[in-house]
C-alpha cells in the first residue's frame, strides 16, 4: 500500500453502509454454516429448531442464542472449535480463576487476519513502514503482546517486543531505536513517563515519538489528554478482547471521537443486558459480538459484558464503520485493573483461607493521578488476637496472598466485624470510584 | 498474679472509642486503667476495669469485637528505680515483653504487662519475690 493512502484495506475501510451489510450476511451466512462443524453449536441449532437456511437477513441473526463465556468455560478446552485440532496453531487461555479457564483457538488464516485488524488500525493512525514500534506490553497468553507483534510487523514496521516493564531499558529502548509508536496500557506510559522525568528525559525534545496506542484497561477522556499533555502526542484508544482474538476489534481514528469497529469482522450489536433486547441507538447497553471471519472458533451473539453505545456510522475519516464510545464499565462484576482482570470470587476465595477474617469484605477502586488502586476492607473474626505483631503480620499475609492471586497488590484494611455495608441482605463488594466511569 | 484486660479493636475512625465508652457507661462499669496504641489505619484500645467479664459480654452484645487475656500486673513500691529492677529480672530470664503499660492505685505503681512466655514469666515472679496486684 502506498504511505500516502490513509486506509490499509481502502476495498473494506470505506465500504458504503449498504455494501457493508450485504457483505455481513454473506459472512454471517458463511460462518453459520461452518459453525455446524462445532459439536457446541451443532447441538444449540438443533436445540432450538434453527438451521444455517433460516438466516435470510442480518435481522435473522436475532434467532441464534447468545454465547456467553460460561458456554466457553462449559466446553473448555476444545469443545466450541469449528476445524479439527490438526489445523489450529495457536492457542491462548484466560486464567481459570472463576472456573475453568477458557481456550481461543487460531488457524494460521486466523492470526493473518488478525494482524490485518491490527495493522488496519496502526495505518489508520498514521503508522508506515518506516516507523519502529514498540511494544510496552506483557506477552505470553495476554494477547496484547503477540497481538500488537504480528499487527506491527505485517504493516511493515521495525517492531520490538519489549513486553512491560524495566522502564529504564524501555527509555534507552525509545532513544536508541528511534521508537515513533508506544503501545501499553495507560497507566503503565505514566509510569514510563514519571521514569523519564527522574531520568531527565523529554519525550518531545529527546525522543522520535509520534503515536501511542492506549487500551485493556479502561481510562477517561481526561486521563487520555493527560497522557497527551505529558508525552506530547496522541494516544489512540483499542479495544481487544481474547475471545475475538486479541487488540484489533476496535480503534480510534485520528478523529479521536469514538472507536471504529470492524464490520466486516464482526456483527456489533448492544442489547440490554438484563432484557436481551436491543437499546435504541445511542443508548448504553452491553457490547454483543458475532465473528464474521474466523475458522478455528467463530463466536455467534458472544456477551462481552462490557457496556457501551454506538456513536455514529459516518464519520469524517470516510469510514463507515460504526463507531462505539470508549467502555463504560461491565455488566457482570469483573474489575479492570491496569489491564488485569479480577472477578471479586477471586479476593472472595484468598480471603477466605484465613480463619482470622471474617465474610464481609468490600474492595473499593481509586484513581491517583492515572494509577487505579485497590482498596480491599475485610472484617476481622471475633476472636482475634490483642498482639499487634500478629495484626500486622496478618496484613501482611493477606496482602501477599491477594497479590500471588490477582498480580497487583491491594490495600489491605483490616476492620471490626460488623462495620462493612450490608445492603438489603446482599453485601456489596464493589465500590468503583474511579473516574473513568464519572 | 494475672488481671483480665479486655482489648478492643478500634479503627481510626471517630465515634468507634466513644461507642465502646458509652456502652461501658450505661452499665456503670469503672475503668480503672486504659491504653490505645495505633497504626495508621487501627488501633487496640486496651483496658482493666472493675468487671471484666460483664463488659465484655455487653461490648458483644453491643456488636463490639473484643477480646479477654490475662495480663500480669506488678505492684511497685513508690521509689524511683522500681520498674527498671522489675524489667531487668524479666530481660534477664530472656523474656520478651509485647508490650507495657503502667498506673497508679493509691501511691503504688502497677505495671501491666504481656510477655512472650506467661510460664516463665510466673516463675520469675515467685522467684525474685515480686509483688502482683489484683483487683478484687
Ligand atoms: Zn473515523
Amino acid at each position: 500500500m502506498d504511505d500516502k493512502s490513509p486506509y490499509l484495506h481502502p476495498e473494506f475501510e470505506t465500504l458504503s453502509r449498504e455494501d457493508i451489510q450485504k457483505l455481513q450476511l454473506q459472512r454471517l451466512q458463511a460462518t453459520v454454516k461452518h459453525c455446524m462443524n462445532s459439536p457446541f453449536y451443532k447441538k444449540r441449532f438443533e436445540e432450538c429448531g434453527l438451521k444455517p437456511e433460516d438466516i435470510k437477513t442480518l435481522d435473522d441473526l436475532r434467532k441464534i442464542p447468545f454465547t456467553t463465556k460460561q458456554d466457553l468455560r462449559d466446553t473448555y478446552p476444545f469443545g466450541i472449535a469449528s476445524v479439527p485440532l490438526r489445523q489450529c496453531v495457536r492457542l491462548h487461555s484466560s486464567s481459570g480463576t472463576t472456573g475453568n479457564p477458557t481456550v481461543i483457538l487460531h488457524t494460521q488464516k486466523d492470526l493473518d487476519e488478525w494482524a490485518n485488524q491490527v495493522a488496519r488500525n496502526l495505518w489508520m493512525v498514521g503508522l508506515r513502514p518506516d516507523d519502529v514500534f514498540q511494544n510496552s506490553s506483557g506477552y505470553g497468553m495476554f494477547t496484547g503482546g503477540l497481538g500488537f507483534q504480528y499487527g506491527a510487523e505485517k504493516l511493515g514496521m521495525l517492531t520490538v517486543p519489549a513486553a512491560a516493564g524495566n522502564s529504564l531499558r524501555q527509555i534507552k529502548f525509545i532513544k536508541d531505536f528511534g521508537t515513533t509508536a508506544i503501545h501499553a496500557v495507560p497507566s503503565y506510559v505514566t509510569r514510563l513517563y514519571e521514569v523519564m522525568q527522574e531520568q531527565g528525559v523529554d519525550p518531545r525534545r529527546d525522543t522520535k515519538l509520534k503515536v501511542l496506542a492506549i487500551g485493556a484497561e479502561p481510562h477517561s477522556e481526561e486521563q487520555r489528554k493527560r497522557i497527551e499533555n505529558m508525552m506530547g502526542v496522541k494516544a489512540y484508544n483499542s479495544f481487544g478482547m481474547s475471545e475475538m482474538c486479541g487488540p484489533g476489534v476496535g480503534f480510534e481514528c485520528k478523529e479521536q471521537n469514538g472507536l471504529h469497529f470492524w464490520e466486516d469482522y464482526y456483527i456489533v450489536e448492544i442489547v440490554d443486558p438484563e432484557t436481551l433486547e436491543p437499546v435504541p441507538e445511542g443508548e448504553i447497553g452491553e457490547l454483543v459480538l458475532t465473528t464474521l471471519n474466523r475458522e478455528a472458533m467463530p463466536l455467534l451473539r458472544y456477551r462481552t459484558r462490557d457496556l457501551t453505545r454506538v456513536l455514529g456510522h459516518s464519520c469524517p475519516c470516510g469510514r463507515n464503520h460504526v463507531r462505539l464510545d470508549r467502555m463504560r464499565g461491565r455488566s457482570d462484576d469483573m474489575m479492570v485493573l491496569r489491564g488485569v482482570n479480577i472477578f471479586p470470587i477471586q479476593i472472595e476465595k484468598i480471603l477466605m483461607q484465613f480463619p482470622e477474617l471474617a465474610n464481609n469484605y468490600l474492595i473499593t477502586l481509586t484513581t491517583d493521578e492515572d494509577n487505579d488502586n485497590m482498596t480491599v476492607e475485610v472484617e476481622l473474626e471475633d476472636m482475634f488476637t490483642d498482639d499487634y505483631a500478629r495484626l500486622q503480620r496478618l496484613n501482611k499475609d493477606v496482602t501477599r496472598a491477594l497479590k500471588d492471586e490477582i498480580l497487583l497488590t491491594p490495600h489491605v484494611k483490616l476492620v471490626a466485624k460488623g462495620t462493612l455495608p450490608v445492603s438489603e441482605g446482599k453485601a456489596v463488594r464493589v465500590v468503583d470510584k474511579r473516574k473513568v466511569y464519572q | 498474679m494475672t488481671i483480665k484486660q479486655i482489648s478492643i479493636f478500634i479503627e481510626n475512625k471517630s465515634g468507634t472509642l466513644l461507642k465502646v465508652l458509652n456502652v461501658l457507661k450505661e452499665a456503670n462499669i469503672q475503668i480503672i486503667a486504659s491504653t490505645i496504641s495505633d497504626t495508621v489505619e487501627y488501633g487496640i484500645y486496651r483496658i482493666i476495669c472493675d468487671k471484666p467479664t460483664e463488659a465484655s459480654n455487653l461490648l458483644k452484645q453491643n456488636g463490639i469485637s473484643s477480646i479477654t487475656n490475662d495480663v500480669f500486673a506488678i505492684e511497685l513500691d513508690d521509689t524511683p528505680g522500681q520498674a527498671a529492677t522489675a524489667i531487668q529480672n524479666f530481660s534477664e530470664a530472656g523474656i520478651n515483653i509485647s508490650y507495657m503499660y503502667s498506673f497508679l492505685v493509691g501511691c503504688k505503681g502497677i505495671l501491666i504487662m504481656r510477655t512472650n512466655d506467661t510460664d516463665k514469666t510466673q516463675e520469675i515472679i515467685k522467684l525474685k519475690k515480686m509483688k502482683t496486684y489484683d483487683l478484687a
